[in-house]
């Protein structure tokens, strides 16, 4: 049936994706279109422009599901070596906006710190892949290394919540490739005991509030401390079943900021409640299970550093976003994966699932058509 | 290996995302009631509605004090944008915006203070920041509306005292509300309001004339911006006063007092209603409603005069031969003194074994004298004699119950509770024992009893009554709404002054006395249409201290105080007057007497004259706001003027000692 309707070359495109992945992924992005729709006050031409985001994000997920990992494996030193470069070149030449140095204009303003969210755990797994696993001490250093340089380039722009999304990205890898647990356990222990000791003595007094603006937003509650207050407010007035899909208050009355990109889970929780937040987070649970599902099954270790990686990183910016929301984390601008406004971040995502879904094994998926 | 970590990543992940939602039961099952109301009190507004004022009217309905319209200028905080340009909306705005709206409309310092003392408190509220626009500020403020988006211009009623000087102690005013004020009111209910009264009855039942704010309950967006009404009250106006006051008999007592500094207080004993209190010079209320200038305000308060000075209730004066009614009442029961007993009165009472004389009013004498006698012709000696064997503590009690020496709990403001001295009192004041000599003093109101004006028409109320005590009191009757009668308050009564009601017939017999051929005011009494009981009183002025020599100004106020009480009918008392004239030409009989006689003329016999104003029409619908001023009015105003820059300097008047009444 569908050699009937399809051209032949986009029914074997197709084969290489892994529907079950993109069912559960076509429902998250349905429920975020709804919510976004709400968050918007009804403007439908926002919801459509998001929707020409995920065709986009669709297209691209298509065309890199056809892509091999040893193709990919081929690009990983030289998107790196360009990312830094582009990133070195930001801090010279850079477009300023909002009073940080991010952005680049050829022709149009683009972000280099997003290619490194790409870039950094390829060229990770690029490097592991090549040595020994479990990787000895000396490659995790390297390792390390090839993470920290993009890192503190992008947080000289500066750029924290990315930086960090990066760094994560690359220390997946390095988890994943099998570094010691001691090794974890120790660098946890370091990162415990040096961090309060740079807080009381390498900081100045007023790096020192913003450390703690950071972590107790309340504290300022006309700056940072507005935005969590509000979207604790939207979140805990939803209540078990929440107030209905465009029936919240918080959202509705413009008390919430930033309420249809990074704080779009308050709008969520405020209309749908408890019972709404726990089939979003078993979505969510699914679909990071299945993509290191499919990661496992890659075609070789950097198929598998990367899509394990793709996978956690995805994660982490579900956790990020939604702990800072719900006021357990730092608010870091951070989108809720899939749901949020904006199109970088959808594209993005939706190319790395391709990413994903491109690097598994070939034999299996000829062993099923057969 | 991968497998081994990718599971372990896994197994994290689900921990990870339960902690996520742990955190949102927490929020959305625990902690829901909390934030459900946070977020209802975010969404939802109170723009309160200030009631109107409710007006005040005599006893007959006609009006003392009326508001009308006027335009105020309200700003809402939240409205006020990003002024100063620091891209954000703080209490920093708020001086900037004051400034740049002070440009085009004049703004008093008072009213930015009161402003932004509440603008601090009320976010989303309109405060007012201005009063009474002029036309001219209208216009601009109509052309210049674009600029100033958090703000509008409201119709509110403001106050006004249509008979201008008239009363004005009584009824009193009402000024801007100021951070004092504030403190002492329900700070909900009066945030649109802009005016609270500040004197007399204004001030007194301010609860009753200020009525319940009403409100709109409205939802509002993060930026203020009204979204819909959810619920609304309206206001409920402030009651509508009538008071005890016979306005035109008002009238007659200040035009009897004329250019004369003194009090008049009348009451209707049966009720214990002020019918008048008047109090001399009084000023002009309608200055204070928007804030008195410095300049009147320093005049007014610099006037020796002082007319803002309620005598009424606030000036103490000795009582002198006044309450020798009373004493002798007191004598009667105390048995200190029977009917027929008598006392020879050689023209001075000496107590035995002491040089010290204390003399006669009369220095030749009364003879062999009664109590019927002695009220009628005033004799000390007779007074002397009564109280000096009572002894202090009896006579200090017995004139207590008169309520001599404690306030009456009259419905106004700042009334004096006078002295009525005890040998405890002496001790806690001077340290020094009571003397024999103070009590002879004290039985012929003097020394150191002083009382109100208001306390002697109470007093001598008590008398007309035969010992029934009622308090005094301006508030006769108030209603609700403007179309409903008004409905009277009972009068409140003390314990009334049981003693056989001979005592009481003998005392009055002795006041009819005095009105009548033979008695101190018999002048007074001539001719009358009905029978009179009356008693006068005269207190010489001795000794002052403080202030410069000023020679001709020394030796009028060295002068005595002219004192009338009386009742009448006699056998129906409709009213009690108590008459003070300070520093007067002439005695009680022969000053204050004839004052007191012409109100209970006026009262009884309706004597008001071609002016006599009466209700308007309808009830409760304002006149124009231009009323006729009255002659007697203009005149006073102009004499208090005369005095007050023929005295420029200050003297403090101390009575220090006060030789023997002399009537």
């Amino acid at each position: 049936m569908i050699n009937g309707l399809f051209p032949s070359w986009l029914v074997v495109a197709l084969q290489r994706v892994d529907a079950v992945l993109l069912a559960v992924l076509s429902l998250l992005v349905f429920l975020g279109l709804a919510t976004l729709y709400s968050a918007s006050d009804a403007n439908l031409e926002q919801v459509q422009r998001q929707s020409v985001h995920f065709a986009i994000g669709l297209g691209l997920l298509v065309l890199f599901s056809q892509i091999s990992s040893k193709t990919l494996r081929q690009w990983a030193v030289w998107l790196y070596s360009v990312g830094v470069v582009l990133l070195i070149l930001v801090l010279i030449v850079g477009v300023t906006k909002k009073g940080a140095q991010r952005w680049l204009y050829i022709g149009m303003d683009i972000q280099p710190s997003e290619i490194m969210k790409l870039a950094v755990p390829m060229m990770v797994a690029y490097y592991f892949s090549e040595k020994p696993l479990p990787p000895r001490f000396t490659d995790i250093v390297i390792a390390l290394l090839l993470v920290l340089v993009p890192m503190l380039l992008v947080m000289k722009q500066p750029d924290l919540g990315t930086s960090l999304l990066i760094a994560t990205s690359g220390f997946f890898v390095i988890y994943l490739a099998g570094m010691s647990w001691w090794l974890i356990g120790g660098g946890v222990i370091f990162i415990g005991v040096a961090a309060p000791l740079m807080y009381f003595f390498g900081m100045h007094e007023y790096q020192r509030q913003r450390v703690e603006t950071l972590f107790d937003p309340e504290s300022d509650l006309l700056g940072t401390g507005y935005h969590i207050y509000q979207s604790k407010i939207a979140i805990g007035s939803g209540g078990a079943y929440g107030k209905g899909w465009m029936q919240g208050d918080q959202a509705h009355l413009d008390f919430l900021p930033e309420r249809h990109t990074d704080f779009i889970f308050a709008v969520f929780g405020e209309e749908f409640g408890l019972v709404g937040n726990l089939i979003l987070m078993s979505l969510y649970l699914f679909i990071i299970w299945r993509g290191l599902y499919l990661a496992s099954k890659g075609e070789d270790t950097f198929a598998r550093l990367l899509g394990g990686s793709l996978s956690v990183s995805f994660f982490f910016y579900l956790f990020v976003n939604t702990g800072m929301v719900s006021g357990l984390l730092p608010v870091v601008g951070v989108p809720l994966p899939l749901v949020s406004y904006g199109g970088t971040s959808v594209v993005t995502l939706m190319m790395a699932f391709g990413i994903i879904m491109g690097m598994r094994k070939r034999k299996r998926i000829y062993q099923r058509d057969s | 290996m991968f497998n081994v970590r990718a599971i372990v990543a896994g197994i994290i992940i689900l921990f990870a995302l339960l902690a996520i939602l742990g955190r949102v039961y927490q929020l959305q099952v625990s902690q829901h009631e909390q934030y459900s109301e946070l977020s209802r009190q975010h969404y939802e507004k109170r723009i309160p509605i200030p009631p109107n004022r409710g007006q005040i009217y005599d006893r007959n309905g006609v009006l003392l004090a009326d508001s009308h319209t006027q335009y105020v200028l309200e700003v809402v905080r939240d409205n006020i944008g990003d002024e100063n340009g620091d891209g954000r909306s703080t209490l920093a705005d708020v001086d900037v915006f004051i400034a740049r709206l002070g440009a085009i409309i004049p703004l008093q310092e008072k009213d930015i203070r009161l402003f932004k003392t509440q603008v601090r408190r009320f976010k989303y509220q309109p405060i007012p920041i201005r009063v009474n626009l002029t036309e001219e500020e209208i216009a601009v403020f109509a052309v210049n509306r674009p600029r100033f988006p958090g703000v509008s211009m409201e119709v509110r009623m403001e106050r006004y005292y249509p008979l201008i000087n008239t009363a004005s102690h009584v009824i009193g005013y009402v000024g801007r509300i100021d951070a004092r004020d504030l403190e002492r009111v329900d700070k909900d209910e009066y945030i649109g309001t802009t005016h609270i009264g500040k004197s007399g009855v204004e001030a007194s039942h301010e609860d009753r004339l200020h009525g319940q704010a009403g409100y709109h309950l409205i939802e509002v967006d993060a930026h203020g911006k009204k979204q819909s009404v959810i619920s609304e009250q309206e206001p409920i106006g402030g009651q509508d006063l009538f008071l005890g006051l016979d306005i035109n008999l008002q009238i007659q007592a200040e035009k009897l007092l004329g250019a004369e500094r003194g009090a008049i207080v009348a009451m209707d004993p049966s009720n214990g209603e002020v019918l008048a209190l008047a109090s001399m010079p009084t000023f002009d209320p309608n200055l204070f409603i928007d804030g008195i200038s410095q300049k009147d305000y320093t005049s007014l308060r610099d006037d020796p005069d002082r007319p803002l000075f309620n005598r009424a209730l606030q000036g103490t004066y000795p009582p002198g031969s006044t309450i020798k009614p009373m004493v002798g009442v007191a004598g009667l029961a105390e048995r200190v003194v029977t009917p027929g007993s008598r006392v020879y009165d050689p023209g001075f009472f000496r107590l035995s074994g002491q040089k010290h004389v204390f003399r006669c009013w009369n220095k030749r004498g009364h003879g062999s004298v009664d109590l019927k006698y002695a009220i009628q012709q005033s004799c000390d000696t007779y007074f002397y004699d009564l109280a000096y064997r009572m002894g202090i503590d009896r006579f200090s009690s017995f004139m207590s119950r008169f309520g001599f020496g404690e306030k009456t709990g009259i419905d106004l403001p700042s009334e004096a509770a006078g002295l009525m001295p005890s040998k405890e009192w002496k001790e806690r004041r001077y340290k020094r024992s009571w003397f024999p000599g103070d009590t002879v003093n004290i039985g012929i109101g003097q020394g150191y009893w002083i009382s109100t004006p208001l306390q002697l028409a109470h007093a001598v109320s008590i008398v007309a009554n035969h010992g029934i005590r009622l308090k005094p009191h301006v508030l006769r009757g108030v209603r609700t709404t403007r179309n409903e009668e008004e409905k009277l308050l009972k009068p409140e009564p003390f314990a009334p002054i049981e003693v056989d009601q001979r005592f009481w017939n003998l005392a009055i017999q002795g006041m009819e006395n005095v009105m009548r051929p033979g008695g101190t005011a018999r002048a007074a009494g001539a001719g009358a249409a009905y029978r009179i009981a009356g008693k006068t009183g005269t207190a010489q002025v001795f000794g002052l201290s403080g202030g410069k020599y000023n020679a001709g100004r020394l030796a009028k106020r060295l002068r005595d105080h002219a004192l009338f009480v009386g009742f009448a009918p006699v056998d129906n008392p409709k009213i009690a007057v108590a008459v003070i004239v300070e520093n007067s030409s002439g005695s009680g009989g022969h000053t204050a007497a004839p004052i007191g006689r012409k109100l209970m003329d006026a009262y009884l016999l309706q004597q008001y004259g071609e002016n006599m104003l009466k209700p308007a029409g309808v009830v409760g619908v304002s006149p124009e706001p231009e009323p006729e001023p009255e002659p007697v009015v203009s005149k006073t105003e102009k004499s208090t003027k005369k005095v007050t820059k023929k005295s420029q300097s200050k003297t403090k008047e101390k009575l220090k000692k006060v030789r023997g009444a002399r009537d």
